[in-house]
């Protein structure tokens, strides 16, 4: 009812088993009227996996089941199924009917006998309480007391056909010895069943690592790969890859990284969604940046979670008050949500779908992982690899803005490469470093790469205070970077420089005001020879006159006193004047 | 006298020798077809006087049969005398059977 959906592009009608992950790899779940058959070693989740679909199709379809128990009693499944949540003993007092088929050790066998009494008394119960599921589980177990190959194909057909005829999703479990080679009716069941689920369980590093795999859908396309498996809370969790093609919505929005001059340094912040790695030794103040991008988010109003490994989340919290990030009003509102994982003999797996539920409880916009490299404690490299690959596009498909921190071991940033290669993926790369010089260890912050975004490529020095961590310029002279101290001493270096400048063009200033000065007093004095001179010539000038007209007085004095004519004195007087 | 003598002798003879016994089968499946023959057939050879039986058909009583434990078919129940027992089988193996139900004594 449910598959009728994707009928168009299934022919097969499939129904949705809700386990988180295979619904996707098997592109809709189990075939709908059909078996479907799971095979593995013992302990390798067949059990759970088949009283899951039980348990999820009635909680969520309120559909009913039948769980036919060939292999333990049903009292000891209800129990087993008790450390998951899905309230198992509930639902098996009216939607989950189970059937004891535990043959007891003092039954003797005394010739063939078959399955038809029980198939009858199955139909008998599916019509009772309107079943749609049915599981076979350890049907093995059965079929090898028939101690007859002939005998086994014959109940099998029997109960391909039974099936047929009742409209029942069947699942059947059966065990099987990955060392041994297939006994001939595994094959055989392989055969008739549509769908073909194994399960294994293999040994990597002291991790024991469950994982599943279909190996036949008739009529339907499925992923064909080995998918790691784990146990949550809610049971069989497949970390199904992501699908194959990119469709995450590119956001403009900028978020801040934490503090202006990070923010500055970025082009405007982070892009929203978009997923930041921040890579350093140890003590380069990774867990601060984090810490201050988490304050950050929480003080625009966004959920963010808090993710640490073999740290308490209070202990981080608290180191984190030291430099200015409060975090405690926000885990108390309930907005930041920090969880601390253990890392001893955890896959990298195990983490995910951890991580995979607490982002579903929580729901935060924002993220925070620190560090990120810790998932690769237990387990192979490769897993934990995939792991962060799959974790970012999680946390991308989920519109989530990602901060991961990652050690590496050594001061290159490049060495990162050969941990989990996340740099590759993640949107904005910042690496943090120490300079070591002149018996100082400073803390340099280099963005090495940010898509989309005109970022600086300068490398500052990361300060850390009581009022939170920021940015310096940093110094480079003769080709180093100077921090700390030196840079200290550079700037002091360079504020007396400034002021010697400062001085001396002022010294200059006044030596031109004065040679300024000087001219113009020069101009000055000049002007007042040239005055002088002037007014010598006017004198000059008068003297003459006075002399001409004291001649002339003298004259007519003389001619006054000699009686002379003063016609002729006037003649005189102008032929005088004419000739001036 | 006489009577409350052999009363006794008889009843207590009955009591221990009386076997309950319940067969559960499918219509006319091979398996119980031939189980029910089979059945008979040691019943009269060792169970010639003190012996009940009874036949089930699942297809007519699927849920007293779920409710009696039945898991395959056919399947035959010892009742009484204790110890109980269960065979599963067509019963074509007869020493097993005898010696599930407890006759191999009386057989040899």
């Amino acid at each position: 009812m449910i598959a009728t959906r994707s009928n168009t592009a299934h022919p097969l009608p499939k129904l949705p088993t809700g386990i988180e992950g295979f619904d996707q790899l098997s592109r809709g779940g189990l075939p709908r009227h059909r078996t479907s058959l799971l095979i593995g070693g013992p302990g390798a989740g067949k059990t759970v996996f088949a009283l899951q679909c039980l348990v999820n199709a009635a909680r969520r379809q309120r559909s009913r089941g039948i769980f036919v128990a060939f292999e333990e009693r049903p009292r000891q499944i209800i129990a087993n199924g008790a450390t998951f949540d899905w309230g198992l003993a509930k639902l098996a007092a009216k939607q989950i009917f189970f059937m004891d088929a535990h043959l007891s050790p003092t039954l003797v066998k005394a010739g063939d006998f078959d399955l038809a009494g029980m198939l009858a008394m199955l139909a008998a119960k599916k019509d009772e309480i309107g079943a749609q599921w049915i599981v076979f589980d350890g049907l093995d177990v059965l079929l090898t007391l028939l101690q007859d190959p002939v005998a086994e194909m014959r109940e099998i057909y029997r109960i391909r056909d039974w099936l047929a005829e009742n409209a029942l999703t069947a699942i059947v479990t059966a065990k099987l010895e990955e060392r041994t080679s297939e006994a001939v009716h595994y094959g055989f069941l392989q055969f008739m069943v549509d769908c073909v689920v194994r399960f294994h369980r293999r040994q990597e590093e002291r991790v024991s690592a469950p994982s599943i795999q279909i190996t036949k859908y008739r009529g339907s396309s499925y992923a064909p790969a080995e998918f790691p498996m784990s146990f949550g809370p809610a049971g069989i969790e497949v970390g199904a890859t992501e699908p194959a093609e990119m469709a995450h919505e590119a956001s403009s929005e900028r978020v801040t990284a934490g503090f202006k001059r990070l923010d500055s340094m970025l082009g405007g912040g982070v892009f929203r969604g978009g997923s930041t790695l921040i890579t350093g030794v140890p003590g380069t103040s990774k867990t601060t940046l984090a810490g201050k991008f988490a304050e950050a988010a929480c003080r625009r109003g966004e959920r963010t979670l808090f993710v640490s490994f073999d740290e308490a989340a209070e202990q981080i919290a608290r180191n984190l008050t030291s430099v200015g990030i409060e975090l405690k009003a926000h885990l108390k509102s309930g907005l930041l949500r920090m969880y601390s994982a253990r890392t001893e003999g955890i896959s990298a797996e195990e983490h995910l779908i951890k991580l995979r539920s607490l982002i579903r409880e929580h729901q935060p916009r924002c993220m925070v992982i620190d560090p990120l490299t810790a998932i690769a404690k237990a387990g192979s490299v490769g897993a934990a690899r995939t792991v962060a690959n799959r974790l970012i596009y999680m946390a991308k498909d989920a519109g989530i803005t990602l901060l991961v921190t990652a050690l590496s071991e050594a001061e290159d940033p490049r060495t990162e490469s050969t941990d989990l290669q996340v740099s590759t993926i993640a949107d904005t790369w910042i690496h943090l470093s120490y300079l070591v010089r002149s018996g100082e260890r400073n803390r340099a912050l280099t963005i090495i790469k940010s898509r989309g975004t005109a970022h600086s490529n300068q490398v500052r020095e990361l300060v850390l205070s009581r009022a939170g961590p920021t940015l310096t310029d940093v110094y480079s002279a003769g080709g180093e970077v100077l921090m700390g101290t030196l840079r200290w001493e550079k700037e002091a270096e360079d504020s007396a420089r400034k002021t010697r400048q400062r001085a001396e063009f002022d010294h200059k200033r006044r030596e031109l005001q004065f040679a300024e000065a000087t001219t113009s007093a020069q101009i000055k004095a000049l002007q007042m020879d040239l005055e002088r001179q002037r007014a010598e010539l006017a004198l000059y000038s008068g003297q003459d006159e006075v002399r001409n007209v004291s001649t002339s007085a003298r004259e007519t004095e003389l001619r006054k006193r000699r009686s002379a004519d003063p016609a002729d004195l006037s003649a005189r007087k102008s032929g005088n004047g004419a000739a001036k | 006298m006489s009577r409350q003598t052999r009363k006794p002798k008889a009843r207590g003879a009955k009591v221990t020798t009386v076997v309950l016994l319940r067969l559960y089968v499918v219509g006319g499946a091979p398996n119980s077809v031939q189980a029910i023959a089979n059945l008979e057939a040691i019943c009269r050879e060792h169970l010639k006087d003190g012996h009940r039986l009874e036949v089930v058909d699942v297809l007519e009583h699927p849920r007293r049969a779920m409710a009696e434990g039945v898991i395959v078919t056919p399947s035959l129940a010892k009742l009484s005398p204790l110890p109980s027992a269960s065979i599963v089988g067509n019963l074509s193996d007869r020493n097993k059977v005898l010696l599930a139900l407890g006759l191999t004594s009386k057989a040899q």
